[in-house]
């Protein structure tokens, strides 16, 4: 395969544990289809929701030690598949790139320069990148039996003057990725409603019912199987509902997937490969009989 | 009530300007940001009036109030915002500045999730989850809550029983004691 | 040389920055100034008696006033010094508010620049001469651009005090946009009812030349003769025999191809077409690129029917010039469209409210065609999607306007009251509806406007939300508007029927192409530019160019025709004298000098420059030289700064009287 994808790669806290399937799904998927992806050295936490509701300074600092360690890397395209990290991470550059009198703050925190050259990308951004083509040329089974609800989240698309990534209210990128195994993209109306995120320990009930709201609308709108870019999505969707169930016992289950899961499906890994086993609410492909 | 004539009060509105590169009086009071808010209806106050709030000068309602707090950081408001004001970010300011003046802020358990949080990255330089955890109902004393989902989690490896420290975790730590000292000087 | 200085203070505007009485008492020590004085308003009656007195006791040869901009006083300053004797172009202008007040602050500073700016203008108006006022003809034709409301109102109006017309539509129709509307506010009149006899009329009228789906091509020359390319789109009909019998509509089989415009797309019409039935005039329209004749030569069963021969298929694209005097834009406006925009475009759509895809979210237009007698509907209420009579309806105002993320800053105006309006009219027609408005200002002002809005909620029950909607999605046949009441403080969830985005008035579509077409200025939403924004609203900066109606900024129908009477009034003004003065400020060839290079002409942007023949005195060419020709000439000076044997000069701006200005610095 030639013209492979090099790229840094940010996996973000969670990968290394509750998403740990999330890690293992996107490096399979990367080798798979001919990508390098190097892990950017020693990186630490984005700071994530905790660093910026309760110190603005701290959040910037946090996010772009990890960009400068990229950056003494030599990366000058980095992906960060979890959606939070994705966001802290191109925020916090974005403002050090526009705020000289914050830049020089968080350079003196550092001590070290800030040149900002590394990319950042999310999952999606990764797969457009890597090639329609060359993710369709690989597929090797086609995921027809799977009507899913693209679930966006909050933070992959926002800040959309930011991001500059799909429409920030009626995107459209994950349904034109997943459309390239089979999966049929379903049309409903949560794609960018929020699950709660970081509330999910401290404020499990709001978590429950804003995650039931949006699982609800994706089953009305004939949706099997819902696809998410985000480990703390993941977390709410999937693994909270069980507490829906306890809540609200006639909860009608539905299988969250991870993008890079679905498309290793695609790619003919199979679930455990993929690490579907681990997740709460369980999910198989129907066994071909042929 | 206070109001918006004395001079201390001023630099509140000030201090958010600050931190937050905008200026309040921006807001128009649409309400759209309360509208399509994701927790609105768990807040004491809708977010639009803790801006008019600030707009005002009525200061400790907005410090004290749970909003700020119950905000997700989901950025809907911000996005679309008709004025273009990233009320995210406005809640940020407003939540560091509740904990700066030592306000008594209403959501604990909010507030110990992330001091627990941010302590993990300040001791490993990532978060561990089982630390957070742990630390987390220590500090609330909920301790039975999700009790039945931790085991399931230690047997599929998503929870590790140790937690990985990064090299650079004086790096890390320096961070944080630069940024508190910064908030001293400030003082 | 006697000359007198008079400073202002422009009430405090000048004298809070400006030190009047120093710059007064510089002003005297001027070489050749005899008189110097400052005073509080040198524009009133008393400061122009002032002027005057100086002029005739002090035997006065020149004057500088040292006030405001020429732009706004320099008229006032010039009669005044005409009527006290001396020449008015001897009359100079120093000016000390907006090149100095308004934009300094310190005094020392402020007043030092003024004193400056005043030796200046002494030295100029030495070497100023006497010039004489130009008398041009005029063409008392006027040219009404767009056939709408403000349109048709300033056609009758100038043709009825007796002058011609030619009124220009794109459409194939006149009418406009307030053909489509159902009722007005705020007496709730039928739209057509009160405008369908104005087109009758417009159509009849002896000095109204009415040229429907044409567009204004080029526009030439100047105030009082302009030169005007018209293109007259082919209608593929003859005009002169056509009878508007209808037949060809009827019996055309293209049904479902094209979208009927008129009826905001609510509705498809046939290949040939007149947009609605009352159209002025009832001629159609074969659209060429539904027409199947056009695609594979077949079909032409309008040909068959038509008892006329009128059908002309190979008819073509005509252009027509006209000689004309005065203009009027009245090209109106188009509604915000709330579908999704390419990603460049400076407006947004409206994600959160689906952009279009829902069926039942429509905008204000759709709503008028629903409400209307002779709409889609026959005036019942039936919602889009599957023609059930909606129970709840919620009205979303300010779409597109007062939002600087997806639309434009400014208030629409209009809004407020047609959303009252169309709550009103759907109450009526619905009295087991409910009918909800999410708004952030109810802007009424106008006369009996805000009483409208109180009937609405008092007697039709109209239940007003203050908050804008953050989201609207649908749900089981159900829209679901998310929006926030911000007076209680609490957040309202609506399941409505329909909804109706109060979609906002924005320039119509290629405005600022058709403005720099004409030649006048346009502002950042592509309004067009009246002259002052108080004292002359209906005049653009172009002399002879005019403006009605909502080309210039949002407009309901009262303000609209207002504007278009007014318009009208200001050709007659113009057309009261059969020759027109201009200023004398025009370049000149000094023929001994020119050498014939002509790069005057290459550069001129008003085509002023002619070549004339020298002849000796046998009537054989010597050489060619440059002439000016006054009438086209705009002052603009390209031709005096090109002239490589500076053998052009531009009368009151001469280089003799540049130089004096800068050596006085």
């Amino acid at each position: 395969m030639e013209n492979n994808l090099k790229a840094g790669y940010f996996p973000g806290c969670s990968q290394t544990g509750t998403a740990r399937e999330y890690d293992l799904s996107l490096r399979s998927v990367a080798e798979k289809l001919g990508t390098e992806l190097t892990d950017v050295d020693d990186w630490n936490c984005c700071g994530a929701t905790s660093a910026h509701v309760t110190n603005h300074t701290l959040a910037n600092a946090l996010a772009m030690r990890n960009i400068v360690q990229a950056e003494k890397q030599g990366l000058t395209e980095m992906v960060a598949p979890c959606a939070a990290c994705y966001n802290r991470l191109i925020v916090s550059q974005h403002e050090t790139q526009i705020h000289p009198e914050l830049k020089k703050e968080i350079e003196a925190i550092l001590d070290s320069k800030i040149e900002n050259p590394v990319q950042v990308m999310n999952i999606v951004e990764l797969f457009t990148k890597i090639g329609a083509d060359k993710v369709k040329q690989a597929v090797v089974k086609d995921l027809k039996e799977l009507n899913a609800a693209c679930y966006y989240g909050c933070l992959l698309l926002r800040p959309s003057d930011i991001t500059h990534f799909d429409d920030a209210e009626q995107p459209t990128s994950m349904e034109e990725l997943i459309k390239l195994t089979g999966a049929k993209p379903v049309e409903w109306n949560f794609k960018v409603e929020c699950c709660g995120a970081a509330h999910s320990i401290a404020r499990k009930d709001i978590v429950v019912d804003l995650s039931k709201k949006i699982l609800d609308d994706a089953v009305a709108h004939g949706a099997n199987v819902m696809v998410v870019a985000c480990p703390m999505c993941h977390t709410n969707l999937d693994m909270r509902q069980k507490a829906i169930k306890k809540e609200y016992p006639e909860h009608k289950e539905i299988p969250v997937l991870y993008l890079t899961e679905l498309i290793g499906l695609a790619l003919g890994m199979d679930e455990k490969e993929l690490g579907i086993n681990l997740h709460t609410v369980k999910f198989e492909l129907k066994k071909e009989t042929a | 009530m206070t109001t918006h004539t004395s001079t201390h009060a001023s630099t509140i509105a000030d201090e958010i300007a600050e931190k937050t590169f905008q200026d309040v009086s921006l807001c128009y009071q649409c309400g759209k940001c309360s509208a399509g808010c994701p927790v609105r209806y768990y807040m004491d106050v809708a977010p639009n009036k803790i801006v008019r709030f600030i707009q005002l000068g009525f200061y400790e309602e907005a410090l004290k109030s749970s909003t700020p707090w119950l905000c997700a950081g989901c950025q809907t408001c911000s996005t679309r915002c008709p004025q273009e004001f990233d009320l995210a970010k406005f809640m940020d300011a407003v939540r560091e500045l509740a904990l700066e003046k030592g306000v008594k802020v209403k959501e604990q358990d909010i507030l110990k999730f992330h001091k627990a949080f941010l302590h993990q990255i300040e001791n490993f330089g990532r978060a561990y989850e089982v630390g957070l955890v742990a630390e987390y109902k220590l500090k609330t004393m909920h301790l039975f809550d999700d009790v039945d989902s931790a085991p399931g989690m230690i047997m599929k490896g998503k929870l590790k029983l140790l937690p990985h420290v990064i090299k650079g975790r004086k790096a890390v730590k320096d961070i944080f004691i630069k940024t508190a000292e910064k908030k001293q000087t400030k003082k | 040389m006697k000359i007198g200085v008079f400073i202002c203070h422009c009430g405090e505007n000048i004298g809070r920055t400006v030190d009047c009485p120093r710059v007064s008492k510089a002003a005297e020590w001027f070489p050749g100034v005899v008189h110097s004085v400052d005073y509080k308003y040198m524009c009133s009656d008393p400061g122009q008696n002032m002027i005057k007195d100086a002029i005739r006791e002090k035997g006065l040869d020149a004057i500088v006033v040292g006030s405001c901009s020429p732009h706004m006083h320099e008229k006032t300053f010039r009669k005044a010094a005409l009527d006290a004797g001396i020449n008015p172009f001897l009359c100079e202008m120093a000016n000390l508010r907006e090149h100095v007040s308004w934009v300094h602050d310190d005094i020392e500073e402020a007043t030092q620049k003024a004193i400056d700016l005043t030796r200046m203008a002494v030295e100029k108006v030495k070497r100023n001469q006497p010039l004489a006022t130009i008398k041009v003809p005029v063409t008392k034709r006027t040219l009404v651009i767009g056939g709408g409301i403000a349109g048709i109102q300033a056609a009758l109006d100038v043709a009825n005090a007796g002058y011609e017309v030619v009124l220009v539509e794109k459409e194939p129709s006149i009418g406009g946009h307030m053909s489509q509307l159902s009722e007005t506010f705020p007496t709730l009149d039928c739209s057509q009812c009160i405008l369908t006899p104005r087109m009758v009329e417009v159509y009849q009228h002896p000095k109204i030349k009415l040229m429907t789906y044409s567009e204004v091509e080029k526009v030439e020359g100047f105030i009082g003769n302009f030169h005007v390319t018209i293109r007259q789109k082919a209608r593929h009909i003859d005009a002169s025999k056509c009878t508007g019998c209808g037949l060809c509509i009827t019996k055309c089989p293209i049904r479902k191809k094209a979208f009927n415009s008129f009826e905001e797309g609510m509705a498809y019409r046939p290949a040939v077409y007149v947009p609605f039935p009352q159209a002025v005039p009832n001629i159609p329209v074969i659209d060429e690129t539904v027409c199947t004749y056009y695609k594979n030569g077949k079909c032409g069963v309008c040909v068959k029917v038509c008892g006329r021969e009128a059908i002309m298929f190979d008819q073509q694209d005509k252009l027509v010039t006209e000689e004309i005097g005065a203009i009027i834009m009245a090209t109106g406006y188009k509604l915000y469209d709330i579908s999704k925009k390419p990603d460049d475009s400076f407006i947004k759509g409206y994600g959160e409210y689906g952009y279009g895809k829902y069926k039942d979210v429509i905008d204000g237009l759709q709503f008028e065609r629903i409400a209307s007698a002779s709409g889609p509907t026959s005036g019942e209420f039936k919602r889009p999607s599957d023609g059930k009579e909606p129970k709840k309806v919620v009205f979303i105002q300010c779409v597109g306007s007062r939002d600087d993320s997806k639309g434009f800053s400014y208030c629409s105006k209009i809004c407020c009251m047609y959303t009252a309006k169309h709550a009103m009219l759907y109450k009526h027609k619905v009295h087991d509806g409910e009918a909800y408005v999410f708004y952030m200002d109810i802007r009424s002002g106008g006369k009996m406007y805000e009483e409208f809005v109180r009937r609405a909620i008092e007697e039709d029950g109209v239940k007003y939300v203050r908050g804008r909607v953050s989201k609207v999605y649908e749900q089981n046949g159900k829209y679901i508007v998310k929006g926030e009441d911000t007076i209680a403080g609490m957040p309202v969830e609506i399941e409505a029927d329909m909804v109706v985005l109060a979609t906002a008035m924005i320039a119509q579509e290629n405005a600022s192409t058709l403005a720099q077409t004409v030649g006048i200025p346009y502002d950042k939403y592509g309004f067009f530019n009246e002259a002052h924004p108080k004292l002359r609203p209906i005049e653009s900066t172009t002399g002879g160019i005019f403006l009605a109606g909502a080309c210039q900024s949002p407009k309901d129908i009262p303000e609209s025709v207002a504007m278009a009477s007014a318009a009208a009034a200001k050709t007659m003004v113009l057309f009261g004298s059969d020759m027109l003065e201009r200023e004398p400020v025009v370049a000149r060839v000094n023929e001994l000098l020119c050498g014939g290079c002509f790069y005057c002409r290459k550069v001129c942007p008003y085509s002023a420059i002619e070549v004339r023949e020298i002849k000796d005195r046998n009537g054989v060419v010597i050489k060619e030289v440059a002439y000016v020709n006054d009438g086209l000439c705009q002052g603009c000076g390209t031709c005096t700064a090109t002239c490589p044997s500076k053998s052009v000069e531009l009368m009151g701006f001469t280089n003799e009287q540049i130089f004096a200005q800068i050596a006085a610095l």
